[in-house]
């Protein structure tokens, strides 16, 4: 997984709360059995005016002039700014594969849906939380200014402004280092924790033996 | 000290090392695995070199995609036909036992789960799939997670969680006659809305989740993540031990009363503290509609579209106001007033055998509207077909002019060919009425097996409670 230490991108602002898996990526483009290609319809409902189906060129698709992301201005914004409760819905792991095709590579909102939340660390994505005063300021300011960029640091937990304003932010020590080393999770329960599973595995088997009986069953 | 939870007793059992950061590496029992967030996580072992950590401890199902339609035909669409057989592909491969398209055990992974004893009391389980919640209903912890946490489950039998904080849903006294456990939880929905449970591992209980069947308690438990929680749980009871009895894959003889002995301990201590209590009076719930976007845009039957020019919050009026041009009403409308295009019965969340009583005793002898274009009846299983047809519930609903199909998740999401057309308007038993959710452009109504079925007579929905 590519690693994340500090990022410093322009900001693209969608303004609306509830944001949901749904919205992200379309059911139709679920159908693929890869991990890339979901950029071109990362909100394909709301970004083009034509239905979308998966394969599709999207060079001439007629686009949405209201949608934030067809304005000239966010053009090669890596730095989603949403409102609360983003990424509910489905648990589909094609969302943030489709937010980091896309280019995506920090999500600041007030709160996140969890299962979406946890699968966005394993994409090489920051989702940053900050209060609600704190996200509508920052709307306020990328509205008020073109080339609106943020500085986002993970080593010192910190969102920073042009202007030098920081904001904290929390993250929890484990998903921290897997982002900062880049490091490939399955490999690392396996390398550091395989005895522990092994052991505990023993010890299940002598307390709640019925849980291994599935072995080899239709 | 103070006691333990039914949560607490879950994760307790199944850490396997705490990180000290609030996190710990869980023990998963089962995995279940469907076509549409698998495929990537074999693709991922397969590069690795890496193998199941447990094979026999998964089990897969295709459902997304399958047609309801007639199953000896081959699956008409290219793309869903991959994907399919890409799950055929890598169970064979791997070793992985999976009721196919053709089994006649096949249907919603969450149906066929429980119903196959395959979700046990005081297990763990995962799904690449957010109703996963849904096996909560029999004591388990059960969540849904990315295809990157399929994978480390495959390989690894564990995944990394952060513990969760408590949350109580207590449904006090008796549920009225018309009114079900969709009536519920559409209604906790309403109350603590889409985010409410963020953060929480939520259980049910109360009187009135006491006395529901283990069908309820699923349909409760399925819509967790509705209202933002991973998790929803149930304490084991009678009626819970009476459900796994006997299931193809429970446990029996003395295995069986030593896994019953333990099962009964999975309820919460009664000094156990929750960090959010949620109290809500069953005898005030009424039958729901939602009216909007966001399954939180719920109210009773009887109500009007609300206004948002009446919604204090501006980012709430803002989504109320999108929602309600998205959905084409405008605000004072009765719910009863808007007339409906096509039905759907089914999903995770309303497809067991109950639901379909329910839906059957509102329609027997009666005519599905003349406006209603399509009302589709999808059983949850294969097995809750078959147990529907000896029952006669198929001939109840083809002789009213619904369709009797296949199993699979079907309408819900429209991955198959059953989907709305744009501008359509369905009243729908599933659990999601975002945008274009069961089709571009198609809008949904949520509420109950019985509300749904009630609506198709009448092309509106109409309160089941007033019905002769």
């Amino acid at each position: 997984m590519e690693p994340f230490t500090r990022h410093t991108g322009l900001v693209a602002p969608l303004d609306r709360a509830n944001v949901d898996t749904d919205a992200i990526i379309p059911k139709q483009f679920l159908k693929s059995v890869q991990r890339t290609g979901f950029g071109p319809y990362l909100f394909d409902e709301w970004r083009y005016l034509d239905h979308g189906e998966p394969g599709m060129d999207c060079t001439d698709r007629p686009r949405n002039p209201d949608f934030v992301l067809n304005q000239a201005r966010y053009q090669g914004a890596s730095v989603l700014l949403a409102r609360a409760n983003f990424g509910c819905g489905s648990s589909r792991e094609h969302a943030p594969w489709a937010l980091k095709d896309y280019g995506f590579r920090v999500l600041l909102a007030p709160s996140f849906a969890d299962i979406f939340y946890n699968n966005c660390f394993k994409n090489g994505i920051l989702p940053v939380v900050l209060d609600e005063a704190e996200v509508e300021r920052l709307f306020q300011a990328v509205y008020a200014a073109e080339g609106y960029q943020l500085t986002v640091d993970l080593p010192e937990q910190r969102v920073v402004t042009p202007g030098g304003e920081a904001f904290a932010f929390e993250v929890d020590a484990f998903r921290k280092r897997m982002l900062l080393e880049g490091l490939d999770e399955i490999g690392v329960t396996l390398q550091e924790e395989s005895a522990a599973i092994r052991a505990y595995e023993q010890r299940r088997r002598q307390e709640a033996p019925w849980l291994f009986q599935e072995e080899g069953r239709p | 000290m103070t006691g333990k939870t039914l949560y607490d007793k879950l994760w307790d059992s199944h850490v396997v090392k705490e990180y000290g950061d609030g996190s710990a590496l869980l023990y998963i029992d089962r995995q279940l695995l469907h076509e549409v967030t698998s495929p990537q996580a074999f693709e991922g072992l397969r590069l690795a070199g890496r193998q199941p950590w447990r094979t026999g401890a998964n089990l897969a199902v295709t459902d997304h995609n399958v047609p309801t339609t007639d199953r000896s035909q081959p699956v008409a669409d290219p793309v869903s036909k991959v994907q399919i057989e890409t799950l055929d592909r890598n169970c064979a491969e791997f070793g992985v036992t999976e009721l196919g398209m053709r089994d006649p055990r096949q249907g919603i992974v969450h149906v066929v789960g429980p119903e196959q004893g395959t979700t046990l009391p005081g297990m763990t389980l995962v799904c690449g799939d957010s109703h996963t919640s849904t096996h909560g209903a029999l004591g388990t912890l059960a969540f849904g997670v990315g295809t990157s946490e399929v994978e480390h489950v495959l390989a690894t039998q564990t995944v990394v969680q952060q513990k969760a904080r408590s949350m109580l849903i207590r449904i006090d006294g008796q549920l009225g006659p018309g009114v079900t456990a969709k009536d519920i939880i559409l209604a906790v929905i309403g109350r603590i809305g889409t985010a409410g449970g963020t953060g929480y591992a939520v259980e049910y209980g109360g009187e009135a989740v006491r006395s529901l069947s283990m069908e309820g308690r699923m349909t409760i438990c399925n819509m967790s993540i509705e209202a933002g929680a991973r998790a929803g749980m149930v304490a084991v009871d009678d009626t819970t031990i009476d459900y796994v009895r006997g299931r193809p894959n429970a446990p029996t003889g003395a295995l069986w009363e030593q896994a019953e002995a333990s099962w009964r301990e999975l309820v919460s201590d009664p000094d156990a503290e929750f960090d959010r209590v949620v109290v809500l009076h069953a005898d005030e719930i009424e039958p729901q509609v939602s009216w909007g976007t966001s399954p939180e845009m719920v109210a009773p039957v009887g109500s009007r579209v609300p206004n948002p020019f009446e919604e204090a919050d501006p980012v709430r009026a803002q989504a109320m106001h999108r929602a309600l041009e998205y959905m084409d009403l405008a605000p004072g409308t009765p719910l009863t007033d808007i007339p409906l295009d096509k039905i759907f019965i089914g999903s995770c969340t309303n497809a067991r055998i109950e639901d379909l009583r329910e839906a059957a005793a509102v329609v027997r002898g009666a005519r599905v509207a003349e406006r209603i274009r399509q009302a589709l009846v999808v059983p949850g299983s294969g097995v809750v077909k078959q147990q529907a047809e000896a029952e006669g519930l198929d001939r109840v609903f083809t002789a009213a002019g619904f369709e009797w199909r296949e199993p699979g998740c079907s309408m819900c999401l429209g991955m198959n060919p059953d989907r709305l057309e744009p501008g359509e308007r369905c009243a729908s038993t599933s659990n999601r009425n975002f945008e274009g959710r069961q089709g571009q452009g198609g809008r949904t109504h949520l509420a109950s097996p019985a509300m749904v079925a009630a609506a198709a007579l009448h092309g509106h929905f109409v309160d089941v409670r007033q019905l002769p």
